[in-house]
């Protein structure tokens, strides 16, 4: 038996699948499923911004403590901040190589957008609760 | 088995800039300048629920020279953004995979966002709300 045609791998690792990160498609597969969701989240806030007077104090807490736009607004939050972590990873992976510096740095950047996430959905329950 | 004879993935220094190449390095760029953006947008929500005169010194700075910049950046990032991700699922449909409809579908996408950008500029100069009708 050649080194070709060494192969240590299971038959069970190789239907499920996962690879060595174990994950398998995983990230990937939520980096679209959120940027899809992201589309039509991203069209509505930019039109809403648009047509309700953005730069008015009073226009925008009347907009933003609507029902329907604070809900809209959390998932717009949540989601924009989990998929700006997931592309934000990535670019730490390919472009980071000393170890140490890529570990912190992917750390620090999911600590940060999970921090910048509840912080921004407190403030929309807060305008939304008259707060 | 002699590992550093494996295939190395390619470096930017060696390759010949083409279109498909720079419409990817501008998805990444425009994805981490969004990053930075959305920072701004918790802010914004931040200084909204905490009262008028916060809210009036983000508006003071979207409104300064510096702050109209960064926000058209942002705009032009998040529209292009869009249409490259819009791009990015076709392509994992398995559709217009081919060099030439890669490099058209670039294209098209680069086209797109400038003109969604100055509509959406157009209106908020315009559309009589954004800056009070100013």
């Amino acid at each position: 038996m050649g080194a070709h045609d060494m192969n240590v791998t299971t038959p069970l690792k190789k239907i499920r699948g996962l690879g060595s990160a174990k994950y398998g498609t995983h990230h990937w597969w939520v980096q679209r499923l959120t940027s899809v969701t992201l589309i039509p989240l991203t069209l509505w806030f930019v039109f809403s911004i648009l047509s309700f007077g953005a730069t008015d104090y009073n226009q925008a807490i009347i907009w933003a403590s609507e029902p329907h736009n604070s809900v809209l607004l959390l998932m717009l939050v949540i989601i924009t901040f989990h998929h700006s972590q997931l592309g934000l990873q990535v670019v730490i992976e390919d472009y980071i190589h000393c170890e140490i510096i890529k570990i912190c740095s992917l750390i620090g950047i999911k600590f940060l957008n999970f921090a910048l996430a509840v912080t921004g959905c407190f403030a929309i329950l807060k305008i939304a609760f008259g707060g | 088995m002699a590992m550093h004879n494996r295939p190395l993935s390619p470096h930017l220094q060696v390759y010949r800039m083409q279109w498909t190449m720079i419409y990817s390095i501008l998805n990444r760029a425009t994805g981490v300048a969004l990053s930075v953006g959305a920072l701004f947008l918790t802010c914004w929500l931040v200084a909204l629920g905490a009262g008028f005169d916060q809210f009036q010194t983000v508006q003071d700075f979207i409104t300064s020279y510096i702050g109209r910049i960064m926000l058209l950046g942002w705009t032009w990032s998040l529209i292009y953004h869009l249409c490259a991700g819009i791009r990015h699922i076709i392509w994992d449909a398995g559709a217009m995979l081919e060099l030439k409809a890669a490099q058209i579908s670039g294209h098209l996408v680069m086209i797109a966002s400038i003109v969604i950008t100055a509509v959406i500029w157009f209106c908020a100069y315009y559309g009589g709300s954004y800056y009070g009708g100013a």
